[in-house]
């Protein structure tokens, strides 16, 4: 195996984002991210196929130097499919924002991840439609004002995050386009793991909805405002460590370790691979002011895989039946003979 | 009353009765039975959209018409012979579909107070009120006569019941000299696993309908129709058309070595091939139902762009829902086959009766320049060829096809002498071959000179690494919005499908002389019916049937050319023709139009011919 380094998966296409858009360094993360994946699976450059439906981030299969399909809008999920059902073996990445996930594409991501098919969804949430220039989406704030809602928005946004674990996802991540190095992590994460892994990327649009994620990814206060959950680590966040997540009984508390009785000891340690999904919708479904925003692989867990379900299923009748060519198929049930 | 066997070159019989009757059952067992014994038949299930309709009503009858004939008969048949009504509703709703010498048979026991009020009669005498008092009437007490048949079987009141059908067909076969051999078989096979318990009841009121038919004097003849004699030699079965479409893409799958792959989601009547291809797994194909029809159809372009031969399957209103992911297959320029089996529309229209009215979706139903080629089934067991020959057109010329089929081709069946897979050609995409010189990138939408197909390079290949898209692109593969190459672009993707017209097979005169006054000409699945009309007209006319829409053939003027007027018969307001004018304006052309939801009469077709000439 050559090994691939992250020029390898850079096009000579020409990035077209607005300098400053959030989409640049989630890119640059899957480029440096997949040469790890690369040697980690031992996998060949080829057999990377990367899909998008439509809007500014869906432009990203042009980008990389990979198969590439760059669909219609919100459609993307079911392309993906299509491709991990026929062939199993190619690995596939999806680029897709909220307006074309969550709108126009929500029922096909939905069951995407009730299939659990076997694909890697990058969901980049700017909050907002860019491409068309400024229209609120599913997931901007309540009271929004954008150019469809000179008014406010009169509806509340989904939260992906309890959208994926409430159609039982596997596999569900959450990041800043600017913590580089953390969403690299997250990308190899989920190309460990079998399944649809979903992993939302908090995008900042420079030009329709700049600072939408500010209040939390400002240097400032980002490490009081997020909390990076990690395997087998105690969930303790804030500027100088002093802040932990604790279950009370009937919902996570905020404390601050050391003070009201509460030690180290008290802490919740993550658990992403546990089947259980109670705390981990809690974490997902964390805001502010009262919480951090959750960051890091929230929810990591095995099931079986829709791909390898129709493949082991195609196999196992294969196997069994007495029909294996067409001109058996003819012949087969009723007929008779005309001499 | 003296009792004659007369033989019968062909007989018509319709069989009728509530929606949970079991009627489809009935008229199949019957077809098939008939098939087997050597017949030629055609067969025509007519039933509501509803599961369960109203108990009982017009509205939820459920018919099944069986043409059955020596030779070969084309069509289900305009009347019937003989009806089969297991209730009033089912009297009221068929008997227009008695010839004047029809027999009709009805469940006498269905025809009290409150039978005849839901079926909305206003008098006591339900002949009279339908003025088909004057036929052969049968009126046996089926129900009455199953339940004595059954009474010591054990099986509860409800099981008897249904076991009605079977004391009827055992009265069908009785009256039409079927041996019940075949129907005896069937029982064993359906029950033998899950309820063995039902086979002996159920062959003991097949048996006691039978004797009861050959006892009673109401039955003045019973009739033969022979087996051909002049039947091609080989092994036959019966087929219906959704099933030898799904067979066809199996058999593409085979000549391509393509794995087949369906995306698809339920809809009348379409949803039978899905179904179909889900059971033959063992031949490698993959089938998903799909969350909708868009997701049907993009997980089959995903398939496509993975490398397999990638199928959707829907009707019309499921096709309106793919429209927009068909202009993508059509700007990737990736194979698929899109099988539309059409049905009476517009928006949810008539969804279980047939009508030939998705043409003019087919052909521009999608937004831009987007042409594709649509080809179209002319028969229950043609549908086979059809879809081999979509899927083979898809994968050679790098493009989605649009394959017609209709709710009656569908449904309906036939006997189909069994083809050789070896006589099938070989299906041969234009894959990359592998290596690339020094230096070389591939350029995805460089075309073939001849044919302006471009390259199939399925991922996984080293050095291929291309994107395709719903974006314009230059030959290369890179989006560009420069005004000439998008005009360039728009006319190679145009060109392609119509040099598809070198690869499909001429049009025919399939009978009277090459040039007169009079072609008749239709496409789909009238071809049995206008056939029989135009035999029946005599030589005065000549008829041509269109498989292939777009393109048309290339010889399709010069045939045209030869008459001073074509007539052109279709299940829709005029769409081919229409299609006709624009694309061949020179010609004289007039319409005959039906749609109703059902097929055509021959003897319509007759009149409407004779008129013209």
């Amino acid at each position: 195996m050559a090994n691939l380094t992250f020029k390898d998966f850079k096009s000579d296409q020409e990035v077209r984002w607005c300098p400053g858009c959030g989409d640049h360094a989630v890119l640059a993360a899957l480029q440096r991210a997949l040469p790890k994946v690369s040697s980690a699976l031992n996998y060949e450059k080829e057999r990377y196929v990367v899909v998008s439906g439509i809007g500014c981030s869906s432009r990203l299969p042009y980008y990389m130097d990979t198969y590439g399909f760059h669909s219609i809008h919100g459609r993307a999920t079911a392309i993906s499919t299509g491709i991990k059902v026929a062939n199993p073996w190619l690995t596939v990445w999806q680029a897709c924002g909220d307006g074309d996930a969550l709108a126009i594409g929500g029922n096909h991501f939905i069951h995407a991840i009730r299939r659990n098919i076997d694909i890697n969804i990058i969901l980049f949430n700017n909050q907002i439609y860019g491409l068309t220039k400024g229209q609120y989406s599913p997931t901007s704030k309540f009271g929004a004002i954008t150019k469809t809602s000179p008014y406010g928005t009169v509806e509340h946004p989904f939260n992906p995050g309890s959208l994926v674990l409430g159609a039982k996802g596997t596999f569900f991540a959450r990041s800043l386009d600017v913590e580089l190095k953390l969403n690299e992590e997250i990308m190899t994460a989920a190309a460990l793991h079998d399944g649809c892994s979903v992993m939302e990327m908090l995008t900042n649009c420079v030009i329709f909805n700049d600072g939408a994620h500010k209040s939390i990814s400002d240097p400032e206060v980002r490490a009081d405002r997020t909390i990076v959950l990690r395997d087998g680590e105690k969930m303790v966040f804030g500027k100088n460590s002093d802040k932990g997540l604790v279950y009370d009984g009937k919902k996570l508390r905020v404390i601050h370790i050391g003070e009201g009785g509460y030690t180290l000891d008290d802490v919740l340690v993550h658990h992403p691979h546990e089947d259980n999904i109670g705390i981990q919708m809690a974490l997902a479904d964390m805001k502010g002011p009262d919480y951090p925003v959750a960051l890091g692989v929230i929810r990591d867990v095995k099931d079986i895989t829709y791909d390898d379900g129709v493949r082991d299923q195609v196999k196992d009748v294969m196997a069994k039946s007495k029909i294996h060519s067409v001109d058996e198929l003819l012949h087969s049930g009723s007929t008779w003979e005309v001499k | 009353m003296q009792h004659k066997v007369i033989d019968l070159k062909d007989v018509v019989i319709r069989f009728a009765g509530d929606s949970g009757d079991g009627m489809q059952l009935t008229g199949s067992l019957f077809a098939d039975m008939s098939a087997i014994y050597g017949n030629g038949l055609a067969t025509f299930p007519d039933f509501p959209a509803e599961i369960r309709a109203p108990h009982g009503t017009v509205s939820g009858v459920s018919g099944f018409q069986v043409h059955i004939g020596t030779e070969a008969v084309g069509t289900p048949g305009d009347f019937c012979d003989l009806l089969v009504a297991m209730n009033p509703a089912a009297l009221k709703s068929n008997a227009k579909w008695c010839k004047p010498t029809a027999m009709i048979l009805v469940d006498g026991d269905a025809f009290d107070e409150k039978g005849m009020a839901r079926a909305g009669f206003t008098t006591d005498d339900p002949f009279t009120e339908l003025r088909v008092e004057d036929r052969t009437l049968i009126v046996a007490p089926i129900t009455t006569l199953t339940q004595e048949s059954l009474k010591d079987s054990g099986l509860d009141p409800k099981t008897v019941l249904k076991c009605k059908n079977m004391f009827t067909l055992g009265m069908a076969c009785y009256i039409y000299s079927r041996p019940l051999e075949y129907i005896y078989q069937y029982l064993e096979r359906k029950f033998s696993k899950k309820h063995p318990e039902l086979i002996e009841p159920n062959k003991k009121v097949l048996n006691d309908g039978f004797n009861y038919a050959a006892n009673i004097q109401a039955i003045p003849n019973t009739y033969t129709i022979a087996p051909s004699k002049n039947k091609k030699p080989g092994t036959y079965r019966n087929i219906t058309g959704n099933q030898a479409t799904a067979w066809g893409l199996l058999a593409a799958s085979e000549k391509s070595g393509l794995p087949l792959f369906c995306g698809s989601y339920p809809i009348t009547p379409a949803t039978a091939i899905l179904e179909e291809l889900a059971i033959h797994k063992s031949l490698g194909a993959k089938t998903l139902q799909a969350e909708d029809e868009i997701a049907g159809i993009c997980t089959a372009i995903g398939a496509s762009y993975a490398g397999n031969l990638a199928v959707t399957t829907t009707s019309g209103p499921g096709l309106s829902l793919k429209t927009e992911a068909l202009g993508l297959a059509v700007m990737a320029e990736l194979p698929l086959v899109v099988v539309d089996v059409q049905r009476g529309g517009p928006s949810t229209g008539l969804p279980t009766k047939t009508e030939q009215s998705d043409l003019n979706q087919a052909l521009y139903g999608r937004n831009g320049e987007c042409p594709m080629p649509v080809i179209a089934a002319h028969s229950p067991s043609n549908c086979f060829d059809a879809a081999f020959n979509a899927a083979k057109i898809a994968l050679e010329h790098m493009t989605p096809v649009m394959l017609l089929s209709e709710g009656f081709l569908g449904n309906g069946s036939e006997p189909w002498l069994i083809p050789s897979m070896a006589d099938y050609p070989e299906i041969k995409p234009p894959f990359v071959n592998g290596v690339l010189s020094e230096g070389e990138k591939f350029q995805p939408f460089e075309r073939d000179p001849e044919t302006l197909v471009r390259r199939w390079a399925i991922p996984g290949q080293k050095g291929f690494e291309h994107r395709v898209g719903g974006l314009e692109k230059n030959h290369a593969g890179v989006l560009s919005t420069d005004p000439a190459n998008h005009e360039l672009m728009v006319r190679e993707r145009a060109e392609k499908v119509a040099r598809v017209a070198s690869c499909i097979p001429p049009l025919e005169i399939l009978r009277g002389p090459a040039s007169g006054k009079l072609l008749v000409v239709g496409w789909g699945g009238t071809y049995g019916h206008l056939l029989n009309a135009v035999e029946e007209v005599g030589d005065a006319v000549s008829y041509a049937h269109f498989d292939y829409i777009n393109p048309l053939p290339a010889n399709t003027e010069e045939i045209f050319s030869k008459f001073e007027k074509i007539l052109v018969c279709e299940l829709n307001s005029g769409q081919f023709v229409g299609y006709l004018r624009a694309s061949l304006p020179q010609f004289n052309y007039l319409q005959y139009n039906k749609v109703q939801g059902q097929p055509f009469l021959v003897s319509e077709l007759v009149d409407a011919i004779k008129k013209e000439i």
